[in-house]
């Protein structure tokens, strides 16, 4: 199952300067594997081995996946993945 | 027969409306019950003292704005004047109106002022004020006593460039009595595509000084105060202390953390925007310490949304990333309303909400935010109850 990844700007440097992605999983965690393989040294940057690293959140929709299920967070057709790091311009 | 003088329309009209005592309004008044209190005098009797909890309404203008000041026609309404006559009259036209639960106070307000009743007077704008603030006044959700309330408001504005700069501007505009300004530099050129605060003529001068300038010839009625430091763990809680909301438009992670702390120790309410390249997020963050003080609904704070600053290797890269300068005018005044609202007590805060805006997109979206029961810093066992300085890394300024 294919879903949009939306990725952020700092982030777009690996996906050529797409904003948005497709990556195929039935899971969060699942999904972040598959858009390593497609835009490598990404999942670096949104995973530790803790998890999701703790200055980054990603979104089913508009909920956190920390308050769903995790990486486990199972996704449905037509669900849309954001990725929103902290940012801090003023 | 028709009454004919008007000693004859007056006892007409007193039989037609249901009077209510000034003893029984003072009971209704001490045990809360639910009515609507509307003051039909002229606005000058208003001005001198009201009943409280009485909206103005004055006669002249009953017909043109009762349906909108007052929508639901069922609703429980007491009507008074000075001595009980324009009231009883008012109450008439307001039947005619469709209102079906209207009474009229007998005698008025001044027997009620004599009898030694509570009042209220409202806040005492000057002719200038009146007239700077006008579009504000005829706004029921700001009107004499939101101006009033948001000319005695202290708002601390953290940083005073791409953010602050609008913030600032607006909220002195807005008549916010005390603008406290934090920030260390000095008015650089390359500061002028965003800072709209500032100006070519002040380049090289202290920020704080530039801002005030600045903020004093758009609105003499606001005291600035410069506060020309940064922001860090043995200034934070002596400047938070002096105000009620901070808006945080600083450019850095460490502070930004600083910041949120402060404001879960000190009950502070924190406006927090942010912006990178053409991305800019905004939300609020009022803590329960604060909360409870303004009696408006908490909220997680920024480390529920981001428990921990990203390291400097993987922030990013600051000096090159450049920003929109316009981007600073969208999250900038989205910080100001969200203070003003805070200030007036009216509207829905951006409390467990994110907002992010896409200014390529043209795209706003809304995230859940949601208190983390595991917060270091503000959930049920805090991890972090001392400041952190972090390390410091770049700052676009």
């Amino acid at each position: 199952m294919s879903t949009i990844v939306r990725i952020p700007a700092p982030l777009r440097p690996l996906t050529g300067g797409k904003d948005e992605v497709s990556a195929d999983g039935g899971t969060v965690g699942a999904v972040i594997e598959d858009l390593e393989t497609r835009h490598p040294g990404i999942k670096d940057r949104l995973l530790d081995a803790k998890g999701v690293r703790r200055f980054i959140n990603i979104y089913v929709g508009e909920e956190d996946v920390r308050f769903l299920n995790g990486l486990g967070t199972e996704l449905k057709g037509g669900d849309q993945i954001s990725i929103v790091p902290a940012i801090a311009g003023g | 027969m028709a009454p004919t003088t008007y000693t004859d329309l007056i006892a007409s009209v007193r039989k037609e409306v249901k009077e209510v005592s000034l003893e029984e309004l003072k009971r209704r008044l001490d045990s809360k019950e639910p009515y609507v209190l509307v003051d039909v005098r002229e606005k000058e009797e208003y001005r001198a003292g009201y009943i409280p909890g009485a909206l103005s309404l004055p006669r002249g203008f009953l017909e043109l704005q009762v349906e909108q000041r007052l929508p639901d026609k069922t609703a429980k309404v007491v009507l008074y004047c000075a001595g009980g006559t324009r009231s009883a009259l008012a109450a008439k036209t307001l039947a005619e109106l469709g209102y079906t639960n209207v009474e009229t106070a007998n005698p008025g307000f001044v027997r009620w002022k004599d009898l030694g009743f509570p009042m209220d007077t409202p806040p005492q704008l000057t002719e200038a004020q009146r007239d700077r603030y006008s579009r504000h006044l005829l706004l029921p959700e700001v009107g004499d006593v939101g101006q009033s309330k948001l000319l005695k408001s202290k708002v601390l504005l953290l940083g005073a460039g791409g953010l602050g700069s609008p913030a600032a501007l607006y909220l002195a505009a807005a008549g916010v009595g005390t603008l406290g300004i934090a920030d260390a530099d000095v008015v650089d050129a390359s500061n002028l595509q965003r800072q709209i605060m500032h100006a070519t003529s002040r380049v090289g001068m202290a920020k704080v000084e530039s801002a005030a300038k600045a903020l004093q010839d758009l609105n003499p009625d606001v005291k600035v105060i410069g506060h020309e430091e940064r922001v860090n763990s043995s200034n934070v809680a002596r400047l938070f202390n002096e105000y009620d909301v901070i808006v945080d438009g600083t450019d850095n992670f460490p502070t930004r953390y600083l910041v949120n702390d402060a404001s879960v120790f000190l009950g502070k309410p924190v406006v927090h925007g942010s912006i990178f390249r053409f991305d800019g997020q905004c939300t609020t963050f009022v803590p329960e310490s604060a909360a409870k003080k303004l009696g408006i609904a908490s909220g997680p704070c920024y480390r529920c949304l981001y428990p921990e600053p990203p390291p400097p290797h993987l922030a990013p890269s600051c000096q090159e990333a450049g920003v929109l300068g316009i981007l600073c005018g969208i999250i900038g005044t989205l910080q100001a309303t969200e203070a003003i609202k805070i200030l007036l007590g009216k509207g829905d805060l951006l409390v467990g909400r994110l907002l992010t805006y896409d200014s390529l997109k043209m795209k706003f979206r809304e995230l859940k935010l949601r208190k983390d029961p595991e917060c270091p810093v503000c959930g049920p066992k805090p991890t972090i109850t001392t400041y952190i300085d972090y390390e410091g890394f770049c700052a676009i300024g």
